[in-house]
C-alpha cells in the first residue's frame, strides 16, 4: 500500500499547486464542506444519516458555509476521483463516510495538505486526516437489555452483514447485555452477506421468527426486517434511524446515528483554525449514539434497566465489555473487572458464549 | 408524411455525424427535463459534458476511466463483427483480475521486473479461460453464447466474493473482505513520474491501433467480417466459422482479463468486493457507440468517461443527484442507439401510401 | 419442525418466488417472440416505484398495481421503439434500459423514501386460513394467485391458441412469418409490452407486498435472476413455475438453515448456483438430442428486418 501512496504522492505538486489559488481566492466566500457517501442519500440507512448531519450543518451555519456531496461513490479508484473533485471545487473540510474510502482519503489528503479530511470508521490518520466513529456497541448494549427483558422465548434473532469487527462487537455487546437479564439467553445470527437487500432482510427475519426468536435486531440497512417483525407480531429494533413509521408496534427502540453534533463542532473548529487531526469515538455521552423513544409496550422493569445502563455508560461507571469475559472457545478475553480497550474492540473477531453465529 | 427509406449504402457522413447529433439531443433533452423538475438545467449539462473536457486536470481522470472500457470494447467489437455475442465481459474482466491477483499473492514477498508481466499473462489467460467455456458450448453444442457468457459473469463475481471474504482475505485486515495491497513490483507504473495516468492508458490506445490494423488490413480481420456478414459465403470461401468463434471469444476474454488485471494492479492495488463496477457491461455500450470500429470505440469510451467524471462535478456543483447523472447516461445511450438508424435509413417525403415503417 | 413452521416457510417461499415468476413469465413471452430484453431489472424498478408512489398518494393498492403495470409497459415501449422501430441492438438497448430504470426510479422515488403503506394482505378472509394447512391454499395475497393463473394462461396461450402459434412463429422464423403476412413488428411490440407489464407488476410486488416501502434499487438484482430463470426453464411456463419456486425454496431454506445454526455451504456458492444450473440445463438440452433447438426461439435477439 505504501508504495502506491508514495507514487501517487508525487503528483501532489502539480495538482495541489493548481488548486491552492482556488482556496485562497475563496477566503471570503462561504466555507466549503464536502461529503462523500457510499450509498444514495435515499437509502434511508447509513448514507442517509450522514446526510442528515450535513443538513444540520446548513441549518446551524446558514450562508456562512456551503455544503456539497457526491453520493453513490464506489469504494475504489472512483472514490479518489470524487474526493479530489470536492477538493478542487474549493471544499476546505471533507468528510468521507465509509470504511472503503480510507486509502483514497489518505491518498488525496497528501495532494491537498491545506485541506482537512475526516474519514469515518477508519484507522489511518495524517496531519490533515482525522478519523471518527461512533460507539454503536453502547446502543447495542441498551437494546440487548431491552431484548433480554422483553423476549419470552429467550431467543433473539440478529441479521448481520459481514463479520467485520464493527458488526462482531455489536453482536457481542447485544448478547452480553441480554444475558445479564436472562442467563440462558440465545442470540441467533444470520449472515445476510449484504448491507442492503430489503427482500432478503425481510426473509431472514421471518426465518428467525420461525425458529422461535421473538425479538429481532439487525446490522443491515433497510427497515424491511422491522416490517416483517410487525407483520408477525414480534419485537424488533430500528437501525441507524428511528424506524417507528415502518413498525409502530414492533419497534421497541432504535439505535439512532446522530452525526450532527460532531459535524457542527468540527466545522466550527475548521473555520476558526483550531481543527486538529485525531481519532474520535463518540458514544451515548457525546450524543453521537442515541436511543429512539421506547415503545409503550416496554415494561417498567425493562425501561428502568435500559435507562440505568444508559446512565451508567454516560457516567463512565459501566462498560458493556467488562470481565470476566470468555469467548466461545473458552479463551479468557478479559479478566474480572477489566474493561475492553478500544484497540481490542476495533480488532474483535470472536464471539461470546451463547451467540450462534 | 415523412417515411424512412433504406439507403443503398450506409452513410459515411451519418456514421460520424450521428453520435454528435445524439450528444446534442441528450444535452437539449437533459436541459429541458432537469430544468422542468427544478434543477439548473444549463449548468447541469455544462458540468456533465463540458467541464471535464475544458479543465486539464480532469484529463487524466478521463484517460484512467476510459482505458478499461477501450480494452474490453475492442475485444467485444471484434466478436460482434463476427456475430459472436459475448456479453459476459464483466465476468472475464473479473476472472482476469482474479488470476493476476493469484500470481500477485504468490509472489508477494518477491521483487523483480518479471512479476508484473507474469500477472498480466495470468490476467489474459484467466479472462480467455472464462470465455473459452461459452466458445466450447457454442461450437460443440450450439448453445447461445449470449446466455452462457452472461450467466458466467455472476458466477465469476460470486467467486470473487468468496475469495476476498475467505481464502484470500488479508490476514492483517481486521476481517475486512479484501486482499493484501500489491507490492511495488506488482503495481502498474505510471506513464510519467507523478502522473495519475498508468501504463494501461497508452496501452489501450496502442491496442486500438493494432485492432484497427488487424480488422481492416489482414486476412484474419476479413475472415471475421465475412463470417459475421455472410456465413454462407464464408463457408464457400473456406473460412471456418468455428475457428472464428473460438478466436473472437478468446480475444475478447483475453482483452477483458487484461483490463481487469490492469485495474487491479493499477487504480485498485488490491481486490475488494467493490472491484466489479460494470465495466464489462458498459463496454458493450461503448462498442456500439463506436459503431464497432476501434477509433469509434476510443471516442465512445471517452464520451462515457466524460459523463462519469462530469456526473460527479454536477453532483458537487449543481447538486444534481447521482440518479440524474445515470439518467443522462441512459438518455445518451438511447439517442446514440436511435440515431444509428440514420446511417442505414434516410428520411424522405412519402410518395404514396406504402407498407409499414422499417 | 412443526407443521406451523413448515407452512410459514412455504408462505415465505411463495412470496419470494412470485415477483421473479412474474418478471420471468413476461420475459418468456417477449423472448418467445424473438426479442431479448435485458432491461428486466430496470422495468421492475419502474414498476416498484410507480406502484408505491400511486398507492401512497391514493391509498389504493389496485391503483398502484395498475400504475406499476403501466410503468413497466412504458419502459418496455422505450425499448420497443428503439429496437423494433429503429432497429437498434437489443443487447445494448436492454442494458441502457436498466441504467435508465435505476436512475428514473431513484429520481421519482426520492420524495417517498422513509414512508410506508399498509401492505397488500391475503386475498381471502382470515377464517378461511385459520387452520395452518388451509393457509397454504387460502393464505396468500392476490398477486400470488394471479401469478399462478398467468402461468396457466400463458402456457395455454402459447400452445393452444392461434395467436400463440403466430407469436412463436415470429420468434422462430421472422422472415417466414412476415412472408405469410404476419405483422412481425406489431406482434413483437405487443410481446415486449406484455413483458414490461409483468416486470412492472413483479417490481410492485416488492414495494407493495414484500417490503411495503420505497428505497433505491429495491429489487436488488432480482431482474437478472428472472432472466436466468427463463433460460433455466427452457422457455416453458410450467418449468418456469417450478424454477421460480425452486429458487424461492433454496433462498428460504438457506436462511432457515442459518437461523437453525447449520451452515453447510458458503453463501457465495449458493448464490452462483442458479446461474451454473442454467448453464447445465442449456448444455443438457443440447446434448439431449438437439431438443434445445426447439426450445430456444431461433430468432432470439436478432433484428427484423435483418440489417
Amino acid at each position: 500500500m505504501s508504495t502506491i501512496i508514495t507514487r501517487r504522492t508525487l503528483l501532489a505538486g502539480a495538482a495541489a499547486s493548481s488548486a491552492l489559488p482556488l482556496v485562497g481566492a475563496q477566503a471570503q466566500a462561504p466555507f466549503g464542506v464536502g461529503f462523500i457517501y457510499v450509498g444514495p442519500v435515499g437509502d434511508h440507512g447509513w448514507s442517509w444519516t450522514h446526510d442528515q448531519g450535513r443538513k444540520a450543518l446548513e441549518k446551524e451555519y446558514g450562508n456562512k458555509i456551503k455544503t456539497s456531496f457526491i453520493e453513490n461513490v464506489a469504494e475504489g479508484p472512483d472514490a479518489v476521483r470524487a474526493i479530489r473533485q470536492l477538493a478542487q471545487a474549493g471544499d476546505q473540510l471533507i468528510f468521507t463516510t465509509s470504511f472503503g474510502f480510507m486509502n483514497p482519503t489518505i491518498q488525496v489528503a497528501k495532494q491537498f495538505p491545506k485541506i482537512r479530511f475526516e474519514h469515518a470508521t477508519g484507522y489511518q490518520r495524517a496531519e490533515n486526516v482525522a478519523t471518527y466513529n461512533a460507539r454503536f456497541y453502547e446502543g447495542r448494549a441498551v437494546i440487548g437489555t431491552l431484548a433480554g427483558h422483553m423476549s419470552k422465548s429467550g431467543q433473539a434473532g440478529y441479521i448481520a452483514s459481514f463479520p467485520i469487527p464493527e458488526v462482531v462487537m455489536g453482536i457481542n455487546a447485544f448478547h452480553l447485555a441480554a444475558k445479564k437479564v436472562n442467563p440462558n439467553f440465545k442470540t441467533k445470527v444470520i449472515w445476510a452477506s449484504t448491507w442492503y437487500d430489503p427482500a432478503k432482510e425481510a426473509d431472514a427475519a421471518k426465518a428467525l421468527i420461525d425458529q422461535g426468536c421473538d425479538v429481532i435486531s439487525q446490522h443491515t440497512d433497510s427497515p424491511a426486517a422491522l416490517q416483517a417483525a410487525e407483520q408477525r407480531g414480534v419485537f424488533a429494533f430500528g437501525q441507524a434511524s428511528d424506524m417507528k413509521a415502518f413498525a409502530p408496534k414492533a419497534q421497541l427502540s432504535a439505535i439512532v446515528d446522530d452525526w450532527s453534533g460532531y459535524y457542527i463542532k468540527r466545522v466550527k473548529e475548521a473555520m476558526d483554525g483550531s481543527w486538529k487531526s485525531g481519532d474520535v469515538w463518540g458514544g451515548i455521552k457525546d450524543g453521537m449514539v442515541k436511543l429512539a423513544p421506547y415503545n409503550d409496550a416496554v415494561t417498567p422493569a425493562a425501561r428502568a434497566a435500559a435507562d440505568e445502563l444508559q446512565k451508567g455508560i454516560v457516567a463512565g461507571t459501566i462498560h458493556p465489555f467488562t470481565g470476566e469475559l470468555k469467548d466461545q472457545k473458552g479463551t479468557l478475553r478479559l479478566k474480572a473487572g477489566e474493561t475492553a480497550t478500544d484497540e481490542m474492540l476495533s480488532k474483535m473477531d470472536w464471539y461470546v458464549d451463547g451467540v450462534q453465529a | 408524411m415523412l417515411e424512412w427509406r433504406r439507403r443503398r449504402e450506409p452513410s459515411k457522413t451519418m456514421l460520424y455525424l450521428s453520435p454528435l447529433i445524439a450528444i446534442g439531443l441528450t444535452m437539449l433533452t437533459g436541459m429541458l427535463v432537469f430544468g422542468a423538475i427544478g434543477f439548473d438545467g444549463l449548468r447541469a449539462v455544462t458540468a456533465i459534458f463540458i467541464t471535464p473536457l475544458i479543465e486539464p486536470q480532469r484529463w487524466a481522470d478521463l484517460g484512467v476511466k476510459a482505458a478499461p472500457l477501450i480494452m474490453i470494447a475492442l475485444g467485444l467489437a471484434i466478436g460482434f463483427r463476427a456475430n459472436v455475442w459475448n456479453i459476459g465481459a464483466e465476468g472475464q474482466y473479473v476472472m482476469g483480475a482474479i488470476a493476476g491477483t493469484g500470481v500477485a499473492l504468490l509472489t508477494h514477498d518477491m521483487t523483480g521486473w518479471w512479476i508484473l508481466p507474469a500477472m498480466a499473462l495470468a490476467g489474459i489467460l484467466g479472462g480467455a479461460a472464462w470465455a473459452a467455456l461459452p466458445a466450447l458450448l457454442k461450437v460443440r453444442l450450439q448453445v447461445s453464447e449470449i446466455l452462457t457468457s452472461l450467466m458466467l459473469t455472476y458466477v465469476a463475481v460470486q467467486f470473487l466474493y468468496y475469495l476476498v471474504r475467505g481464502p484470500w482475505k488479508d490476514p492483517d485486515g481486521f476481517n475486512f473482505p479484501q486482499t493484501k495491497m500489491f507490492s511495488g513490483s506488482q503495481t502498474l507504473p505510471a506513464v510519467a513520474e507523478g502522473s495519475l495516468v498508468h501504463f494501461g492508458v497508452p496501452l489501450a490506445i496502442l491496442l486500438a491501433l493494432i485492432a484497427w490494423f488487424v480488422m481492416s488490413k489482414t486476412v484474419a480481420g476479413y475472415a471475421v467480417r465475412v463470417v459475421g456478414r455472410a456465413p454462407a459465403a464464408a463457408r464457400h470461401g473456406g473460412f471456418d466459422a468455428s475457428r472464428v468463434t473460438w478466436a473472437t471469444l478468446l480475444a475478447g476474454g483475453g482483452l477483458a482479463g487484461l483490463a481487469g488485471l490492469f485495474e487491479a494492479a493499477g487504480p485498485f492495488g488490491q481486490l475488494t468486493p467493490q472491484f466489479p463496477v460494470g465495466y464489462g457491461f458498459t463496454a458493450i455500450i461503448v462498442a456500439f457507440l463506436g459503431r464497432l470500429s476501434p477509433p469509434g470505440i476510443v471516442f465512445g469510451a471517452l464520451v462515457l468517461a466524460v459523463t462519469y467524471v462530469g456526473g460527479e462535478i454536477a453532483q458537487s456543483t449543481v447538486r444534481l443527484p447521482s440518479a440524474a447523472t445515470g439518467m443522462f447516461q441512459a438518455l445518451l445511450l438511447f439517442f446514440l442507439l436511435a440515431t444509428d438508424v440514420l446511417v442505414r435509413y434516410r428520411l424522405a417525403w412519402k410518395a404514396r401510401p406504402a407498407r409499414s415503417a422499417p | 419442525m412443526t407443521a406451523a413452521i413448515l407452512v410459514s416457510i412455504f408462505m415465505t417461499l411463495a412470496a419470494a418466488a412470485t415477483p421473479i415468476l412474474l418478471a420471468a413469465l413476461g420475459e418468456l413471452v417477449t423472448e418467445k417472440a424473438g426479442v431479448l430484453n435485458l432491461g428486466v431489472e430496470g422495468m421492475m424498478l419502474c414498476g416498484a416505484v410507480a406502484g408505491f408512489a400511486v398507492t401512497y398518494s391514493t391509498g389504493s393498492v389496485p391503483l398502484g398495481l395498475l400504475a406499476a403495470t403501466l410503468a413497466g409497459v412504458a419502459a418496455a415501449m422505450i425499448f420497443a421503439l428503439l429496437t423494433l422501430g429503429l432497429g437498434s441492438n437489443q443487447v445494448a438497448t436492454g442494458l441502457a434500459l436498466t441504467i435508465f430504470g435505476i436512475g428514473a426510479s431513484s429520481l421519482i422515488g426520492a420524495g417517498f423514501v422513509g414512508r410506508t403503506i399498509t401492505r397488500l394482505g391475503p386475498l381471502f378472509p382470515a377464517d378461511y386460513a385459520a387452520h395452518p394447512w388451509l393457509r397454504l391454499v387460502f393464505g396468500h395475497d392476490a398477486i400470488v394467485y394471479l401469478s399462478l393463473a398467468l402461468v396457466l394462461a400463458v402456457s395455454l396461450f402459447l400452445r393452444r391458441t392461434k395467436a400463440g402459434l403466430i407469436l412463436r412463429a415470429v420468434g422462430e422464423n421472422a422472415d417466414s412469418a412476415h412472408a405469410i403476412g404476419y405483422r412481425v413488428l406489431a406482434i413483437r411490440t405487443a410481446a415486449t409490452a406484455f413483458g414490461g407489464a409483468l416486470a412492472g407488476l413483479g417490481g410492485a410486488y416488492f414495494s407493495l407486498a414484500l417490503t411495503p416501502m420505497w428505497a433505491d434499487r429495491l429489487t436488488a438484482g432480482r431482474g437478472w435472476i428472472a432472466l436466468a430463470l427463463v433460460v433455466f426453464a427452457a422457455w416453458k411456463p410450467g418449468r418456469l413455475l417450478a424454477g421460480a419456486y425452486l429458487f424461492g425454496a433454496v433462498a428460504t431454506f438457506e436462511l432457515q438453515a442459518k437461523a437453525a445454526g447449520w451452515s453447510f455451504i458458503a453463501p457465495e456458492v449458493l448464490a452462483m448456483t442458479p446461474y451454473l444450473a442454467t448453464i447445465v440445463v442449456l448444455t443438457m438440452m443440447s446434448l439431449g438430442g438437439r431438443t434445445g433447438g426447439r426450445d430456444a426461439p431461433a430468432c432470439l435477439g436478432k433484428p427484423f428486418p435483418a440489417s
